[in-house]
């Protein structure tokens, strides 16, 4: 359901901001969704200690996607930043239909 | 249970809060809000490598945001061209919600995961890396691909923001010469 | 006012500064290192890493942190980290595919008893680190001299 609430601020608000913060939201949605698939009804961290009982454990595998896929959201993020702040340079307003000159 | 359910609701308010406001500092405020109720989200369902990246995470991109804001926190207070925006967004909106819960019948129920490569990896994991962690044993063992690829992702990155930020036409020189000076 | 802004924050962030840098730093290390046996890893101890000095730089300006960590030691230092972490996987190569766990496993539980794994945390955490370090100020120096262009 966060995915709906990102998809619609992607599409339909007209600042690059939002756009950003809604592209944000809905990759938090998308690793939700993840690790939500990956739960056992009391389960434990996988993590062993000493005392080593592998019944009842999480699932480890989405968590180590979702791991990766955290940080590779922090680096799509910040293009996304850097690439903001160059329009504002060149067209002084963050408003998307005032962009219009897409040159070659 | 319940709580899960609290905080899921908190999320999705705070992201409506996020999208609706005008001015676009609190909107950044309330994103990290979001994130941050995700980390503990992550608490509970048990994964904790995951609680401690997204905290962190969540605020460097915090202070990234709040640094893209810094120069221009007008209120933002034209209103969109209503109609034609707000009908194609509800019909996409429509159709993935449409997907999705065709989807979602497939999926096993909640709380009891089909989990075929992941005993493999629960029961074997101690024995041939002879790490504790076993998701790091996963990411640097037994997928370690997918970390080779991640850290160039990150080294992409890096060099993408340093060519979009260099870009600049006046200041050559002066960039030259500090640079000579190092 | 922005040239305010870059002399730093007030004097009671700067009291409490070289306190808390110090232990962000070490709490990073920390993470990293015990990154088999505890929650975390390479990638959130290398995050922290970047945090204390981004901490460090937010508090006392720019000039005071680029003169502790200058731009030609952040990208060595995250090239060596790529490289260091491709000649593991390389070095494993040689003995049966490609990354081969081959340092012997010492008892569980310990420090040192992961094979290749803890080398391969440090150097992923180096690499994210000084990457990251490197786009904050990247983005900080734009926006300097944007503003100084106005």
């Amino acid at each position: 359901m966060l995915f709906c609430c990102g998809l619609y601020c992607i599409l339909v608000k007209r600042n690059i901001i939002k756009i950003i913060l809604g592209i944000t939201i809905a990759e938090y949605a998308v690793n939700l969704f993840f690790i939500l698939v990956a739960y056992r009804m009391e389960g434990r961290a996988p993590i062993l200690s000493s005392e080593v009982e592998i019944v009842n454990m999480v699932d480890p595998l989405p968590q180590a996607l979702v791991l990766t896929s955290i940080v590779i959201g922090l680096a799509t993020t910040t293009m996304l930043v850097a690439i903001a702040m160059r329009i504002y340079e060149k067209y002084g307003t963050f408003d998307i239909t005032k962009i219009k000159e897409l040159k070659g | 249970m319940i709580e899960l359910y609290i905080l899921l609701v908190l999320m999705i308010v705070g992201a409506i809060v996020a999208i609706e406001l005008k001015d676009l500092l609190s909107a950044v405020i309330s994103t990290g809000a979001v994130g941050l109720v995700l980390s503990i989200v992550f608490l509970i369902i048990k994964a904790p490598d995951l609680a401690i990246t997204q905290i962190v995470v969540e605020m460097l991109c915090f202070i990234i945001l709040l640094r893209a804001i810094l120069k221009k926190d007008l209120p933002f207070s034209k209103t969109d061209s209503w109609l034609f925006n707000t009908f194609v967004a509800a019909g996409f909106i429509a159709m993935f919600l449409f997907v999705a819960v065709k989807a979602f019948k497939d999926l096993p129920e909640f709380g009891y995961p089909i989990m075929r490569v992941a005993n493999i990896y629960l029961k074997e994991g101690l024995a041939k890396t002879g790490a504790s962690n076993l998701v790091s044993s996963i990411i640097l063992d037994f997928r370690a691909y997918d970390t080779l690829g991640e850290a160039t992702i990150l080294f992409t990155a890096v060099i993408g923001v340093l060519t979009i930020v260099r870009r600049i036409g006046r200041k050559k020189k002066d960039e030259i010469v500090e640079e000579d000076d190092e | 006012m922005s040239k305010e802004q870059e002399k730093g924050m007030s004097l009671i962030v700067k009291v409490i500064t070289p306190f808390t840098v110090g232990l962000i730093l070490l709490y990073g290390i920390y993470i990293v290192l015990h990154g088999h046996i505890s929650p975390g890893g390479g990638f959130a101890g290398g995050v922290i890493i970047a945090l204390s000095f981004v901490h460090l730089m937010l508090a006392y300006g720019k000039e005071v942190a680029l003169k502790k960590l200058p731009r030609k030691t952040i990208s060595f230092f995250e090239s060596t980290g790529a490289l260091l972490f491709l000649s593991i996987a390389l070095i494993g190569f040689s003995g049966g595919y490609f990354f081969l766990n081959f340092i012997s496993k010492g008892e569980k539980f310990r420090l040192f008893s992961a094979g290749i794994i803890p080398f391969c945390n440090i150097a992923i955490s180096l690499k994210v680190g000084a990457g990251l370090f490197a786009i904050f100020i990247a983005l900080v120096l734009l926006k300097f001299e944007w503003e100084k262009k106005e």
